[in-house]
């Protein structure tokens, strides 16, 4: 979703890449949703020795990712995630793509029924800045990490993060845990409420179990 | 396709013997080692025609098998001894080439009910000590995937590393990953259907009844007459090859433009450069392919329905598999459109197998796979890497 920072030199891995792989299982079953050009699976890969498949919504990037040795696939996580039977994977991990799906819960229920684990990466709408530029400017927040004018985003789902978790109790699954991220993907070294964190991370990532 | 030229010594392959006893490597299997086909038949004796390239590695772990398409034959990467052309597939095999045969060994054998040296209807019936025409039995892909399999035990090869091939060798492909799960590391179906479609089978029909309406194919029995049903193959490969190309590409190449003249000559003359090509594609077919074989082997494209051999679901085909596969398609491809390879993907995806999906960028047709087409090449090439990581094999360029 063109979320990512752009800072990352190449052949340097993404802080957010780091913490989702912080959390997967060595030579796991995994399966990447919204591969982008791959980096994030590759990383696991090589780091984890994961079973790694990719799902990848522009050809172009498929293409790129099949090339570097990856197995994706193109496809849409609104429509194709119902081909895979339960259960497929040890984990599913869905990275920066939530918003830009049609219909978040659907999607939410099925990254659970076909993952033992899911791994959720989502932006914060709730930042301080979007609060600060909805509050002041009264327009829609336009950052260097949220790039887009509201008519061109792809992003049609914004949450924050407590929206988030509010869906996570409504889908009944347990949220083991939740990483607080800045733009730049660093963990963001403060042990507080999640009302703090609603405010000071720029994004977040999740481990979650049905 | 390139336009094929008329090589000054292109040879009929029936009247070259090729069917017999052809230039490439051969396999013979004797009376009491027959084929079990589909239709019922024992087929014995039986011989598979074929060539290998590059070397097998000491525990045999770097075999690829090429499937060859409708027309194609065991001469992957090296000349056709009937028309004198370099191999069909040059551009991917070869030294140096995406499947690069200086690091793994290459197999590539003539199809069941071929022409060019595997058993055929041209091969010569030991009944009747004459060519057997229709009295071969109906061939299917499993049927040809078999004597693969065959073959491949022949060679002492249990598990290949891949197999590859582009539209019915594609449908080979994917029959083997189905029959033989086990033997089958990576699989790469490009521009292929895990069925014929209604549309594919009535083009083959409209081939085939331009065969048997040709006076000289006379039941199949021209061979013994020393006659052979040229027209009618013609048209059938003129008609066939018009669904090989897309509308896009016959536009750029041809247009409406004139063959030799300025205007037209209010006749059936070949006046415009598409006729003639196609007239030219018809001619130059005929020189190397048996009319009877082109029969059999597009029948074998029809039957193919490999759903249907596992109670009608293609999950079930590949249940538990753990081959990895590479399904290919490309964006102008009419014959075998993207939509069927979506359907492998999907069945795969439902069998939760290791699957990459590629469509590629190309405006020339089914016959994309056959052509330049860089894309194509990165991307295999790039699943080949990945796939030799995981088989624990160093892949061209690394050290090993």
């Amino acid at each position: 979703m063109n979320l990512a920072p752009k800072q990352t030199r190449a052949g340097e891995v993404r802080g957010d890449h780091k913490v989702v792989a912080s959390l997967v299982p060595l030579g796991g079953r995994v399966l990447d949703i919204g591969s982008e050009d791959g980096a994030l699976l590759d990383h696991l890969v090589r780091e984890r020795q994961v079973d790694g498949r990719g799902v990848e919504l522009s050809q172009a990037g498929v293409n790129r990712c099949v090339a570097r040795g990856l197995s994706v696939i193109q496809g849409d996580a609104d429509k194709d995630l119902a081909d895979y039977p339960d259960d497929a994977f040890d984990v599913v991990i869905l990275s920066q793509t939530l918003q830009a799906t049609r219909e978040p819960k659907k999607v939410m229920r099925e990254l659970l029924r076909i993952g033992k684990q899911v791994i959720v990466s989502i932006p914060n709408f709730a930042h301080w800045r979007n609060r600060m530029q909805l509050l002041f400017r009264g327009r829609m927040p336009v950052t260097k990490y949220l790039p887009y004018e509201w008519y061109d985003t792809p992003n049609i789902h914004f949450c924050s993060l407590r929206d988030f978790v509010e869906l996570c109790h409504e889908l009944d699954a347990d949220v083991e845990k939740a990483i607080a991220l800045s733009a730049h993907g660093n963990k963001i070294p403060v042990n507080a409420p999640w009302w703090v964190w609603n405010i000071v991370a720029e994004q977040a990532v999740f481990l979650l179990k049905r | 396709m390139p336009t094929e030229s008329k090589h000054p010594e292109a040879l009929d392959p029936v009247k070259a013997n090729q069917a017999e006893t052809p230039s490439s490597k051969l396999a013979r299997f004797p009376a009491d080692q027959p084929l079990e086909l589909d239709s019922g038949v024992q087929l014995a004796p039986w011989q598979i025609a074929y060539e290998t390239y590059g070397a097998l590695n000491s525990d045999k772990s770097n075999a690829i098998l090429v499937c060859h398409a409708l027309t194609g034959d065991q001469y992957v990467a090296s000349t056709n001894p009937v028309t004198g052309k370099p191999g069909w597939w040059d551009l991917m095999v070869g030294p140096g080439k995406p499947i690069d045969t200086n690091h793994y060994f290459v197999v590539c054998a003539n199809v069941l009910g071929g022409c060019l040296g595997t058993t055929g209807p041209a091969s010569i019936n030991p009944e009747t000590g004459t060519p057997y025409g229709l009295d071969l039995p109906v061939i299917t892909i499993r049927d040809m995937v078999r004597a693969q399999a065959r073959l491949v035990d022949h060679l002492g090869i249990d598990t290949l590393f891949t197999v590859i091939g582009g539209s019915m060798g594609g449908m080979q492909v994917l029959q083997w990953a189905a029959s033989y799960p086990e033997r089958v590391f990576a699989a790469v179906p490009i521009a292929a259907a895990a069925r014929h479609t209604s549309q594919n089978i009535a083009f083959h029909e409209v081939g085939r009844q331009a065969i048997m309406a040709d006076p000289n194919w006379r039941g199949g029995g021209y061979i013994d007459e020393d006659v052979r049903p040229t027209k009618g193959l013609a048209v059938a490969r003129m008609a066939a090859h018009v669904t090989y190309m897309s509308d896009e590409s016959l536009h750029q190449k041809f247009g409406r433009n004139l063959q030799d003249r300025d205007r037209l000559t209010f006749g059936f003359d070949a006046d415009f450069q598409i006729e003639s090509y196609l007239r030219h594609q018809g001619m130059t077919f005929v020189d190397r392919f048996d009319a009877n074989s082109y029969l059999y082997v597009t029948r074998a494209m029809d039957y193919f329905d490999l759903a249907h051999e596992f109670g009608g679901s293609l999950p079930a085909a590949f249940a538990g598999t753990k081959t990895r596969f590479c399904v290919m398609s490309f964006t102008s491809d009419w014959l075998f459109p993207t939509s069927e390879s979506r359907s492998v993907v999907k069945a795969l995806n439902a069998a939760a197998a290791n699957v990459s999906f590629v469509e590629i960028e190309s405006d020339r047709g089914h016959d994309s796979f056959l052509l330049d087409v860089p894309e194509m090449f990165e991307t295999i090439q790039g699943f080949m890497t990945g796939a030799a990581h995981a088989r624990g094999i160093p892949a061209p360029g690394e050290a090993g």
